[in-house]
Order: C-alpha cells, then structure tokens, then sequence
C-alpha cells in the first residue's frame, strides 16, 4: 500500500481543474421519501428546507406509492434481502422470471432479460450480440451509457445527426458491406425531452436489413396510449428488434434495467453479457416493487394520462409567460437559457423560491445550450405546478429574459 | 491538389458532417474533437471520407482523436500517405 504525496496531488490537481471548469457536482441530502413535495439540506450542513421537486425522473409518482412500499415490504418477507449469486449459478428466483414475462408482456417483445441497472444493460448488449464484422449507428445524441456499451464493444461505429433521416440512410448505405447493422437511439432525449422517430427508422431498418435499438428509459410506463413506451406512440409496437429501459424511472424508480427484444438476441445476452454473468441481478425487495408497479400500470392509464396533462399544463405556462422552450410533448420539459452561468444562477435562485430544479451545461449537453431542465411527474399537483410557474416567472424577471429571442439572451448573457 | 484545395475540401465535408448550428464558424484551426464539436465515435465516416477521396489507407492506429482534432492535423495526417 503506498499513497505518498505525489499520488494525492495528482488527485487534488484533478478535482481543483474540475472545480475551476465549474462543472464539479455536489449532492443534495433529501430528508424525506422521493415525491413532489421533498425536504432538502443544501447546502451540507444548512437546515431543511422544503421545496418542489422538479426533476426527479419520477415520472408517474409511484417511487413512494403505498401499494408499492407494501409489495416491496411482502417481497422482502417472503423472498429474503439479497441472493448472494449471480443469476446462472443460484441467484434466480420464480419472481425473477416473473418479471422477464411481465416486461415482454407489457413491452410487446418475445423475451427479456433483466439486468441490475438499465446502464449494465447497455454495458453488455453490444459486446453480446455484434463482433468487430459488423457496424453500431447511433444517434448523436444517445445516453452516456450506450455510449459506454459501444465503447465495449468491437463492432465499428458510426453516428448520424440527431434525427435525421437522410443522414441515417446515408449511414445505412456506406455500411451496406457490414455483417450485421444496428441502428441506435434513445426513444425520449433525456436532456431535450424530443422523440425519436421510431416509425421512420422502423422504414430504413427493413429497407437495409438493419437491426434496431431503442433505449426507452424515459418512456416506458408512460409514453403512448397505454404507457408502453415510443413504439407504441410511434405505431410500431412489436417492431423493434431490441429495446433496453429501466425501473429506476417511471417503473418505481429504485433499480434495474433490461434488455427486451428478439428470443435470439436475450439468450445471447443470457449467454454473453459480462454485466449479467459477473454481477448479482435486482434484489428481491425490487422485484416484487417493480411487479405491483406492472398491476397498477396493467389496471389504469390515470397516472400516465394525467402526467400528460400536467405536461401539457406546464408547457404552456411558460410558453405564456415568455419562456424559451425546447420543442416536444414529453414530461421532460427544458428551458432555455444558453449561458451556463446563468443557468447555474437560475438554478441557485429557484431554489431560494423553494422550487428544486437543476441548471444542464457542457459538457452534459452541447456548447452553449445551458438550460434548467424540467421534469414533470404525475406525482404533481396544479397547485405544485402554479408554485413553481410563480417561481420561473419571478427568477426570468430578475433576469430579463422573459419574451427575449435566443439571439437577444445571448447577447445579454454571452455563450 | 495544393494544400489549401485539400484543407478546403476537408473543412466542407467536417462541416457539412458535423456541424448542425449555424452560429458556429469552423476554421483550419479549430479545435473539433476536443472541443466537443466532433465526437470520437463519428470520426469513421470521416476516415471513409479521407480513403475514399484521396485513394489513401490509414492504419487504425493512426486514425487518433488527437490526429482527427483540426482540419490542419487531418490533412498533416493525410499527407503522409499520399503517395
């Protein structure tokens, strides 16, 4: 064991550059469950202080729902706390199973596999189904954690611009001479709330004899009619060949991801994926969690179809009220404000206004793109939502932003 | 091709490859992957691209972040293949 000096100034060398970048992260304590109205130590030390959560990904508010707290609490009984193996060898239990069918159920595939986070799932679904034969195109705009998948695996890969169509054909033309081709992309955009255009990749992938990919996170449990996620709003349902999501969201927001999709291609994960083979799978207290949470999903779309409306609710708000909004009809609402600092000054002052939303900038999302991103839940009430409106309003005034262009906020605040 | 027909060439097809914000003004210079504007990920296309156009191969090893950063590097890069 040796940690001299030299080694720890490396460190503090490191953490003082990501300080002076501005991009060093701190965490918030949360005193209370996850919810709409939380109870919050920030900064370290200070007292609680009540605010409205804005940006939880606790899209349908069940993180704390009672039936799903008692679920967890009866699988905690009766399944035990933790299986101290991985999945093959004697960490797989009937609810375990249970789950992989709900989820193809839900999902419209023909299997799935369950993997301890959605991140996991897309660390090992790459490596487990493409060799260095075949071609990986993504949409530059995937999730970091496709990103990491990728960069696991020895298949090539290219990109496309975000959503375009053409540029994707274009992709699919100049690896025509690929083994196998598969077409990636996030089904919502985490940082700018748009949709992928699953309907038109659906097109393409036939065309091309490609394969597709959708990492549909922030959309299972509530985008579509019934909350199946973007194929089903898009109408391909049953049209995708893999889809990876997770319950660390919507689905009750603890853990656990998957990888859903083609019999052929689960077993290979079954068979292949290193996150599976060499990690415990989600403890039992989750599983039976995320399976109330398919009961109360299966039962009703009031939780979805009100999210949808307090979205809209939300949107229009700020629209009204001078906002500058990135276009889309999802939960994930971002406001923009180009300047980083500013967005970090904005961040600082809601807060004060007891409103808990946070301020995006590079490298998290492109150059000059800061915003507050906004995430609304079901969990909400109008009363939440008019509060936190006050807020913005007041903050924008403070900053004389409301009505102004891009042009005319980047003149006043810089890039 | 002189020099600057080659870099010319290049910085039209970086731009027209990557570039989707129409505020952003690319030079000889700029800095594409470091600074965020290329990722690592799109530099194949941009190496069919150098293949294709000039009749080159470039080995993998060669083809780094670091070599792909400015249009000045890439056509530095490309140079050394021409024959």
């Amino acid at each position: 064991m040796s940690y001299p000096d030299k080694i720890k100034n490396i460190y503090l060398t490191q953490l003082a550059e990501i300080k002076h970048a501005g991009i060093f992260k701190e965490e918030r304590f949360i005193h209370s469950s996850q919810s709409a109205d939380i109870e919050v130590e920030f900064p370290s030390g200070s007292d609680l202080k009540k605010v409205i959560n804005m940006c939880a990904n606790n899209y349908l508010g069940l993180s704390s729902h009672p039936e799903v707290i008692r679920a967890a609490h009866e699988g905690l009984d009766t399944r035990g706390y933790g299986m101290s193996s991985v999945r093959f060898i004697c960490g797989t239990q009937d609810i375990h199973k249970e789950l992989e069918r709900r989820v193809t159920e839900f999902l419209g595939t023909e299997d799935t596999i369950l993997f301890p986070s959605c991140m996991d799932a897309n660390a090992g679904v790459f490596e487990a189904i493409l060799t260095s034969e075949d071609i990986m195109i993504s949409d530059r705009l995937v999730h970091a954690s496709i990103i990491d998948g990728m960069r696991l695996c020895s298949a090539q890969h290219d990109t496309f611009k975000h959503s375009s169509m053409e540029h994707l054909e274009e992709k699919l033309l100049l690896h025509a001479d690929k083994r196998l081709k598969l077409v990636i992309t996030d089904g919502v955009f985490s940082m700018d709330g748009d949709t992928a255009k699953l309907d038109e990749m659906v097109k393409l992938c036939e065309k091309y004899d490609a394969m597709l990919l959708v990492d549909d996170s922030h959309a299972s449990g509530f985008i579509g009619k019934t909350g199946r996620g973007t194929h089903e709003f898009c109408n391909v349902f049953g049209k995708i060949d893999v889809i990876t999501t997770t319950f660390g969201k919507a689905l009750g927001g603890a853990s656990g991801g998957c990888v859903s999709g083609r019999k052929e291609i689960v077993e290979m994960c079954r068979q292949k994926a290193r996150p599976y083979l060499f990690s415990n799978t989600i403890a039992p207290v989750i599983v039976s969690g995320v399976l109330k949470v398919f009961d109360i999903l299966s039962a009703s779309t009031e939780r979805r179809d009100k999210l949808e409306k307090n979205a809209a609710y939300w949107r229009k708000g700020l629209t009204e009220a001078g906002f500058l909004l990135k276009e889309g009809n999802t939960p994930i609402v971002p406001v923009m404000l180009f300047n980083a600092k500013l967005s970090q000054d904005f961040s600082r002052d809601l807060f004060n206004e007891g409103i808990y939303a946070i301020g995006f900038f590079f490298p998290v999302v492109p150059n000059g793109q800061a915003r507050i991103r906004t995430q609304i839940s079901a969990g909400h009430e109008i009363h939440h939502l008019d509060k936190a409106l006050g807020a913005f309003i007041k903050v924008g005034k403070k900053y004389g932003i409301l009505g102004l262009t891009k042009d005319q906020i980047i003149e006043k605040y810089g890039l | 091709m002189t020099l600057n027909e080659m870099k010319d060439l290049v910085l039209k097809y970086v731009i027209k490859e990557y570039i989707d914000d129409d505020d952003v003004t690319i030079t000889y210079e700029t800095p594409l992957i470091s600074s965020g504007y290329v990722d690592s990920f799109s530099m194949v296309s941009l190496l069919v691209f150098l293949e294709n156009k000039f009749k080159i191969k470039i080995p993998p090893s060669k083809a780094t972040p670091e070599a792909f950063d400015s249009v000045n590097s890439i056509v530095a890069l490309v140079n050394q293949y021409l024959k």
